[in-house]
């Protein structure tokens, strides 16, 4: 992720609490917010990186003081990645029940991933489901023109 | 009801309208308070129609759209309705992905939710 050159990235870890995963992402997305995302692209990738962080922290870790997780984000002008690595025992994210069905719609369970999956460019998730990496590309540049787009 | 942190209500005839104070309704503890003050005006003040009023919400986690759905619940047990109004278009896009626009009652103004509630100002 890191072979490339960024105008920002940050990448560290942070304790298993959700206030610790908010410094972090407020940190981020003021960054991203001096590099020109804004509107629609930028709600997308905060509301990408909170499904993320939360499910780190609190389904990954279930905030155990002992596990932190691993943050690497990086940004430029058009493109953000994202990798959020967690120290659980993992999940498979296709085993999650489809929200929008008609039987799940009062459901509370798997709107988050589907929201990033929706939301994001491209998710990938590892084989035992303690890493995602997302990435997004923004759907207009700073000058209004439309770039690619999810 | 003077308990209210994360809530502001407003009763109009047998509604209970509700604003938030939050601008971004995602901190976990935050979160279960607000549930907690929701979920009271229907189980405890025995309201059986509210309106959420989201003036001023510019972004919510998936864990406020669980308290809501859960409150929703709450609503229909008591044979009540629940109504949403003022959502900006980036949550509204959220509910659309989610399908929870098939779920909650969604005006756009609150003058317009009102109407659906059989009360005109």
């Amino acid at each position: 992720m890191a072979n490339r050159e960024w105008p920002w990235s940050l990448h560290t870890t942070i304790p298993s609490n959700i206030e610790a995963g908010h410094e972090f992402l407020d940190t981020f997305l003021s960054a991203i917010s001096e590099l020109g995302w804004e509107g629609r692209d930028l709600f997308h990738v905060q509301m990408a990186a909170e499904e993320a962080m939360v499910n780190a922290v609190t389904h990954g870790n279930r905030q155990c003081p002992e596990k932190t997780v691993e943050m690497e984000f990086h940004a430029s002008e058009r493109e953000i990645l994202m990798r959020i690595k967690d120290q659980g025992s993992g999940f498979c994210p296709d085993s999650l029940p489809d929200p929008t069905k008609d039987e799940n719609l009062e459901s509370t369970n798997g709107r988050g991933v589907m929201l990033i999956k929706a939301l994001m460019t491209e998710v990938h998730y590892n084989d035992s489901g303690t890493e995602v990496i997302m990435r997004k590309t923004r759907d207009r540049g700073p000058d209004g023109d439309t770039r690619s787009s999810n | 009801m003077s308990d209210q942190h994360r809530v502001v209500v407003a009763i109009l005839g047998e509604v209970a309208c509700v604003r938030f104070n939050d601008q971004k309704i995602v901190d976990s503890a935050n979160i279960e308070e607000m549930g907690e003050e929701l979920f009271a005006l229907v189980e405890k003040s025995h309201f059986k129609h509210l309106l959420l009023n989201f003036d001023g919400v510019n972004f919510m986690s998936s864990a406020a759209l669980n308290k809501f759905i859960m409150l929703d619940k709450k609503v229909k047990q008591v044979g009540g309705v629940l109504r949403l109004c003022n959502l900006v278009d980036n949550i509204l896009e959220v509910f659309s992905i989610t399908s929870l626009d098939r779920v909650f009652d969604i005006r756009r103004t609150e003058k317009e939710a009102f109407k659906a509630f059989g009360i005109s100002e």
